[in-house]
């Protein structure tokens, strides 16, 4: 057992935290989110020739062989800065996809774009009826002639509105809820009867809403084998929980220091607000969460990295669950904590509190993840 | 013990009902939280309502029945309050009625009364309540905004913040300091009523979470204020300001407003699917809802409790402490309950919902289900921190003759 980082891995992380430190100071972060594309095309840049986009890729598919310690690691220090570049999009979840089921043609067709930055992706999985089930779909692929004809609705897709492919799970035999009969397709974001409707997140990121109007694909647009898709895109989503949960542990860290600094220089009644016991109370209630959500972070990504078994999948939920209950904890007490200037949108402190709101609820929140773990 | 009202209760309660029925007609409700009433942004119907309120002498009920009050009995009061908020009308302007109003009819000189009650009374104008400054929040007497008194005058200068409403506000009612070398901060600090409209005022826009415009940052430089708008004695303020604070306490339990909320929250996991059925029908949320419900009840006993013992009806001192700690938990957590029951759909930014013709992303009340949230974190910080009035809860059980 051992919970130091490689050499490798400790560079990777100095390199991020440089980035974070010295190019995504939160005025900088608000001025890519105010991007048409809602994020920095010169930042996405930069992460491609750092070698960033790579990371989680093998070498033989031209990456750099990281493992779901490097995905925590960037993702732990892209918490800290807020970042809305689309990592977990297009690299995590489409990428993930791609990796995790993809053929040797298809990974050779689009993990190079994503690795060099070319190519942006997203996974369209969730739809309205199904909450976090992710085999409630009603979105069909039928079999027709070479290929394949999709119609449905693909609800609330992050970075919808840049990806160039999209990686949509619809049904191809079986009914609304099982597990069997899901597949997973590559759809072209210019691919006809491909409709999308644009809007920003409450977190600054951006989405899209996808309906599916008999959309043609071919044969080799299938991920995997027909029918057996499910099992892909509980991966892709328990590597995408992993990535989210390491990004609000670093909100976290953000938000209890912030909260440190402001009540030692913050005074009230002749003296700083953190002299009063009450408030150093909540502050270490903060930084105890804060902690157990680092640690279980930890454990997730090791039992993942050992391989995808249940073990793994219980503790991507433990941490999941942990993160959904600190998360709420630490961003409403640090707003409460800095008073009527934590209600701000000026100070940064309630974006991190809305990213934390969001990250509760993507990939299923604490009651879904409290019963899978359960039934684990 | 009974729970039941008494035979004029009852007949008050139907009359308030027919009187609700008529003038805030169900068809007439718009669908969502009925938010604070702007006088130029008034919807006809909401128009209506107030006209109607004041031509039944209703508007102001807990004032002094010669100042335009009621005269009705607490029950009584609880009974209007509670219909009205279940009902959604339109809300008078609280600042004035609930908060200026009552202070004007205890300290006000007899011209002050006359000339700035009718207004308030009638509805035809807003005010807002200039305390807080960036460097005094919770330590409200540190404040440093200074008026120099000259000839017939105060000439103000300072800086107030998070005043809710003062960009559509008339009049601002706030605390200056008239008097710098005193023995204690609370000395020295005068209560001036000054005209938004005068010369070296101006409003700069606060965004909040969810990017809301409510609360405002006031600069004031050298703003004169005739004295004849000082309310109270010169360097007395102090007492005027805490009456005022022990109104704030007063009907702050939301109760009737949670009690809407939660209905419409089990309205709402009705339409939800989840695994076949609807958020509704299952125990996680349930659980949860009946978590929150139960909480409400006791905060509901609670409130009735207090006011069949209190003569007055005035909640001050720790108990009103309680309802407003307690009732502004119970409502966060209802928003927050909104924010989980919309699952995918609490991502969309709310203004999203609204950018073209398409209609909503998602539902219609996610908008105000989100921003709901957001904004109901500053329920346990404006009008006195979560902290401040447990530090008063205590100071009443350790010292109780202080208080
Ligand atoms: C939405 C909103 C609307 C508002 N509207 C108005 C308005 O219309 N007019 C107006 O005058 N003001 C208004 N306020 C201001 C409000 O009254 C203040 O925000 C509040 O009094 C707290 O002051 P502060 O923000 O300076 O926080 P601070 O006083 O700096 O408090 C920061 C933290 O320190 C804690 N703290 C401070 N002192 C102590 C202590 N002794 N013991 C323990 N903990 C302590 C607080 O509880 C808080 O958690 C509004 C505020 C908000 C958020």
């Amino acid at each position: 057992m051992d919970f130091s980082f490689s050499e490798e891995q400790t560079l990777l992380q100095d390199s991020v935290e440089r980035f974070i430190q010295n190019d995504y100071a939160f005025e900088a972060r608000q001025n890519n989110v105010k991007d048409e594309q809602g994020f920095s095309g010169g930042n996405w840049k930069t992460f491609a020739e750092l070698g960033w986009l790579g990371v989680p890729f093998s070498e033989a598919d031209g990456g750099f062989g990281g493992s779901a310690i490097e995905s925590m690691i960037m993702m732990e220090q892209f918490g800290k800065g807020l970042v809305v570049e689309p990592f977990l999009p297009t690299v995590v979840l489409a990428g993930g996809a791609l990796k995790i089921g993809g053929s040797a043609a298809q990974k050779e067709k689009y993990l190079a774009g994503i690795i060099d930055g070319s190519l942006q992706g997203a996974l369209a999985y969730a739809e309205p009826q199904g909450r976090f089930n992710l085999a409630d779909l009603t979105t069909t692929a039928k079999k027709q002639d070479d290929g394949y004809v999709l119609n449905g609705y693909k609800a609330v897709v992050l970075n919808g509105p840049a990806a160039d492919v999209l990686v949509v799970s619809a049904r191809t035999s079986g009914d609304q809820r099982d597990t069997q009969g899901v597949s997973l397709f590559l759809v072209p974001a210019n691919a006809q009867g491909l409709a999308r409707r644009d809007y920003p997140t409450v977190d600054a990121l951006r989405a899209s809403e996808f309906t599916l109007e008999n959309v043609k694909v071919a044969a080799d647009a299938l991920i995997g084998e027909e029918g057996k898709g499910l099992p892909i895109v509980e991966q892709v989503v328990d590597e995408g929980i992993l990535a989210i949960g390491s990004e609000a542990v670093g909100c976290m860290e953000v938000l209890y220091k912030d909260t440190v600094e402001y009540c030692k220089t913050r005074e009230q009644f002749g003296q700083p607000i953190g002299k009063f016991q009450v408030l150093q109370h909540r502050m270490v209630d903060m930084f105890m969460e804060h902690e157990q959500s680092k640690s279980l972070m930890y454990m997730a990504a090791m039992r993942l990295d050992e391989g995808y078994t249940a073990e793994a999948q219980k503790a991507v939920s433990a941490f999941k669950v942990q993160v959904g209950k600190s998360g709420r904890f630490v961003g409403q007490s640090a707003v409460q904590l800095h008073g009527g200037m934590g209600m701000t949108e000026e100070l940064r402190i309630g974006h991190y509190f809305k990213r934390l709101t969001t990250i509760d609820t993507l990939f299923g929140n604490v009651d879904f993840h409290l019963k899978r773990f359960g039934a684990l | 013990m009974k729970l039941a009202l008494s035979d004029e209760d009852q007949a008050f309660l139907d009359e308030v009902l027919a009187f609700i029925v008529r003038h805030w007609p169900p068809s007439t409700r718009r669908p969502l939280e009925a938010a604070a009433v702007y006088p130029e942004q008034r919807q006809p119907e909401e128009a209506g309502w107030f006209d109607a309120l004041v031509a039944r002498g209703w508007s102001v009920p807990h004032w002094p029945v010669a100042q335009g009050g009621t005269g009705w009995t607490p029950v009584q009061r609880y009974l209007w309050d509670r219909e009205t908020a279940y009902a959604e009308t339109p809300r008078m302007d609280a600042y004035g009625a609930n908060l200026l109003g009552p202070l004007l009819c205890a300290w006000g000189t007899a011209e002050q009364r006359d000339r700035f009650l009718p207004p308030i009374r009638e509805a035809r104008v807003r005010w807002c309540q200039g305390f807080s400054e960036p460097g005094a929040g919770s330590d409200l007497a540190s404040l440093s905004t200074r008026a120099l008194r000259r000839d017939d005058k105060f000439v103000v200068n300072g800086s107030k913040t998070w005043v809710s409403g003062a960009h559509s506000a008339d009049w601002m009612f706030c605390l200056v300091r008239t008097h710098a070398e005193t023995a204690r901060p609370q000395d020295g600090i005068s209560f001036l009523l000054v005209d938004m409209k005068s010369v070296g005022v101006e409003v700069a826009p606060i965004r909040t979470l969810g990017d809301q415009h409510t609360v405002n940052r006031v600069t004031l430089t050298d703003v004169e204020v005739p004295v004849a708008n000082l309310l109270g004695q010169e360097n007395e303020g102090w007492a005027c300001a805490k009456a005022l604070l022990d109104l704030e306490r007063v009907g702050v339990a939301r109760v009737a407003q949670s009690q809407v909320q939660l209905g419409r929250l089990k309205a709402f996991a009705g339409t939800f699917t989840q695994d076949g059925g609807t958020l509704q029908e299952s125990p996680d949320f349930r659980r949860k809802v009946a978590e929150v419900e139960i909480d409400l009840a006791g905060l509901e006993a609670l409130e009735l409790r207090v006011l069949s013992q209190s003569g007055s009806g005035e909640l001050a001192g720790p108990q009103g402490s309680v309802l407003r700690l307690r009732g502004a938990e119970i409502g966060q957590r209802i928003n927050e309950l909104f924010v989980e029951a919309l699952g995918y759909y609490g991502l969309p930014y709310p203004e999203a919902l609204l950018i073209d013709n398409e209609g909503a992303i998602g539902h219609d009340y996610a908008l105000p289900a989100l921003q709901g949230m957001l904004s109901s974190r500053s329920w346990t910080v404006s009008g006195g921190t979560s902290e401040i009035h447990k530090n008063s809860i205590a100071k009443a059980l350790f010292e109780p003759g202080q208080v």
